[in-house]
């Protein structure tokens, strides 16, 4: 395993090892371009995950201070959490569900698509769907997604058959288990899936793709990438001439060190990306590194979100097995006829007991929310993941509340669109319709977790003007800096965004390193 | 399909019949103490008659008629240990009590573990949904009382499965009671 110098600086600074970062460094690595990736977390690995889910909250997520405000009821209940993400070598694909989708062609074009959406910022990427055909296709082979590349689905398990049965009686097509980076045969040394369930808190068989135990020890193997835990990136400096020269971070033990780059890619996720980019500020970067067009940190999404939980006479227990191997897809195509653009999934979805009891209803209390409760294992879910408006007032900006080590901690403020809100309202009625269609004797509708999917805080645009990074991720102003997660997403889509990060990471890699080779950088 | 017997614990145990005899003494041990005198020695730093009160609140804010008080004791235990340190925690938890039994004699005409009637108690916490003793206790309480292991098989739910290889044969498709599509 490579150790490479602080002082070395012809390396490529990756900061997170999640879905983007750990891609990029692996992608790299094959190609002979050396990196380092700073992880502000731990590493575990998997004989450190246990099947409890507060435990396993305590030990990966990320816990630092944050501060929230907006309509939205994250900022009521879980004021200091406003996203569910982990801090640990792997990233958020150490707790993902394994989800794992193309965008549609027409969601790369928004904008043009949509139409003027009032109060939206919309935009169409620099990029389409043609273009990033052979990178998915690139992706889906690397993690192992079923139904691509020959492998077949996961079998259902009992949540997904209340959810199929009911999807069909209603009248749904597009109704399967999912296109799931998590085997369902042996692949790429990693064993079939086992139907544990706590997909969430780490696989405990390794049958789902996590940056942490695929991607990152094959690019270690090669002796190109360093994967540094510990380290917790505070800002990211330049020289004279604008270009970045090197990343300041925090090690274990809390002393402070500088790794020189010749390129510096972030990849913190959608809240610490341009947090870490707006307190690089400097006299000659006053807004924060690369936002001369003032985009940093906002239209801040996070995906039109809930749950429905229905409960039944007789029991299903929906823990047993696959978290989220269950979706229905009529739903995600644009038709403005009801009401809304965009479109959404309806995703199967399960919490534990301990988690049921803290997100189901939040700050709710006596027999109505007890008596749910008590029919846990009645009970059958699912996860609505729609397109939510960007916004620039929806935005992660700066608070004056410190965290640790002195630096001024991310606010995260979120209120709905009327579109988000038109999409809600849709997707509780139908999957209310789906599950009376099979007896459903109570529907509970269930609003948004803290968000999982932090997406659009560093977009991408055709113009400088209109967001922070090109069509390669790579910034505008600083032409060594790129963004490498899902911040720079333009709009998010209907989709789960973990197989879209990676794709693009693997297109990121490729133009890094024909730009280094070319000296352009 | 694998159904779960909700209440394995005390009929596994009558079964094996070993422990039928401790498990009756322990129902005699609660029919012949009062309910704040059982709570007295336990709750030796917020005082016995706080803390059965505290357990009743905690009832009334997660009712399960199918749990016994010693889950919903065992967060109030954690109180009582903490008071100990805790000067502030103590001072909150008297001065909040002595509202919440004051709203209960205003209304009701006794205090409030004393109040035989759910709904009667219920219209006192509704009303004291801002004290911080009441936040503070919901809050606890969704992690102490659903988070507690005991409780999780009483609610159907398995905990941990991977030590016992998943649920790849152990049910995790063998609903039988959908239609036919």
């Amino acid at each position: 395993m490579a150790k490479f110098n602080k002082n070395d600086d012809s390396l490529v600074v990756i900061i997170g090892s999640g879905a983007g970062g750990g891609t990029l460094g692996y992608e790299l690595a094959k190609k002979g371009v050396k990196s380092v990736i700073l992880e502000a977390g731990a590493r575990h690995e998997i004989k450190d995950f246990s099947n409890d889910e507060w435990g396993m909250f305590g030990q990966i997520s990320w816990l630092d201070k944050r501060t929230t405000s907006g309509d939205w009821r994250v900022a009521t209940d879980f004021g200091g959490l406003p996203s569910w993400i982990v801090k640990a070598v792997g990233g958020s694909t150490v707790h993902w569900a394994g989800a794992s989708l193309r965008f549609q062609d027409h969601e790369w074009k928004a904008k043009s698509n949509y139409g003027n959406v009032k109060g939206a910022s919309l935009l169409d990427w620099p990029i389409n769907g043609k273009e990033m055909a052979p990178y998915y296709a690139k992706a889906e082979n690397e993690m192992g997604t079923t139904g691509t590349n020959g492998i077949e689905r996961l079998p259902g398990n009992n949540n997904y058959k209340v959810f199929e049965a009911g999807a069909k009686k209603i009248g749904y097509k597009k109704v399967h288990t999912g296109n799931m980076s998590i085997n369902s045969k042996p692949r790429d040394g990693r064993i079939a899936c086992q139907q544990i369930g706590f997909c969430f808190q780490g696989c405990k068989s390794g049958a789902k793709w996590s940056t942490l135990y695929s991607s990152i020890p094959k690019g270690e193997k090669t002796g190109n990438l360093e994967v540094r835990p510990n380290s917790h990136v505070l800002r990211i400096e330049h020289d004279k001439s604008g270009k970045v020269t090197g990343v300041v971070y925090k090690d274990k033990d809390g002393n402070t060190q500088v790794q020189k780059a010749r390129v510096v890619a972030v990849a913190g996720n959608s809240i610490e990306s341009p947090r870490i980019l707006l307190n690089s500020e400097s006299n000659m970067f006053k807004n924060g590194l690369g936002n001369s067009s003032g985009e940093v940190g906002k239209n801040y999404m996070r995906h039109m979100t809930g749950s429905v939980y229905s409960i039944f006479e007789k029991p299903v227990y929906m823990y047993r097995g696959t978290t989220m191997a269950g979706i229905v897809q009529d739903e995600s195509v644009h038709n403005p006829k009801r009401g809304f653009v965009g479109g959404y999934e309806l995703e199967t979805l399960s919490l534990g007991l301990p988690f049921m009891a803290a997100f189901l209803d939040p700050g709710q209390w006596g027999r109505e929310f007890a008596g749910a409760m008590e029919k846990y294992d009645h009970m059958a879910g699912l996860w609505i993941v729609g397109e939510d408006m960007p916004q620039s007032s929806n935005r992660v900006t700066l608070s004056d509340q410190k965290d640790q080590y002195g630096m001024r901690a991310p606010n995260v403020h979120y209120s709905d669109h009327p579109n988000d809100i038109a999409m809600r309202s849709h997707a509780f009625k139908q999957a209310r319709k789906m599950y009376n269609a099979v007896g459903a004797t109570r529907v509970i509708e269930t609003p948004p977790y803290p968000s999982t999917h932090n997406l659009g805080t560093n977009r991408m645009s055709a113009k400088a003007k209109d967001g922070v990074v090109n069509k390669h991720g790579q910034s505008w102003d600083v032409k060594n800096l790129f963004v490498s997660d899902g911040s720079q997403f333009t709009t998010g889509a209907a989709e789960n965004p973990t197989l879209t990060i990676v794709a693009l990471a693997i297109r990121q890699a490729d133009y890094i390193a024909k730009q280094m080779s070319s000296k352009a950088i | 399909m694998r159904i779960l017997d909700k209440k394995s614990v005390s009929r596994r145990s009558f079964l094996k019949g070993g422990t039928a005899t401790a498990l009756g003494l322990s129902i005699v041990g609660n029919l012949v103490l009062g309910k704040s005198s059982a709570w007295a020695a336990s709750f030796n730093n917020i005082g016995g008659d706080d803390g059965a009160t505290l357990v009743q609140m905690a009832r009334d804010i997660f009712p399960h008629d199918h749990l016994a008080d010693k889950y919903y004791a065992k967060v109030i235990e954690g109180y009582n240990a903490a008071a100990k340190k805790d000067a502030g925690l103590k001072k909150m938890i008297q001065s909040e009590l002595k509202k919440i039994n004051a709203a209960s004699k205003a209304k009701y005409g006794r205090d409030y573990k004393n109040i035989n009637r759910e709904l009667e108690r219920v219209n006192i916490l509704k009303a004291n949904t801002s004290s911080p003793l009441f936040s503070k206790l919901r809050g606890d309480l969704v992690t102490g009382l659903y988070n507690n292991q005991e409780v999780w098989p009483k609610f159907g739910y398995e905990g941990a499965s991977a030590d016992k290889g998943g649920y790849i044969n152990r049910g995790y498709n063998d609903i039988n009671w959908l239609e036919k599509a």
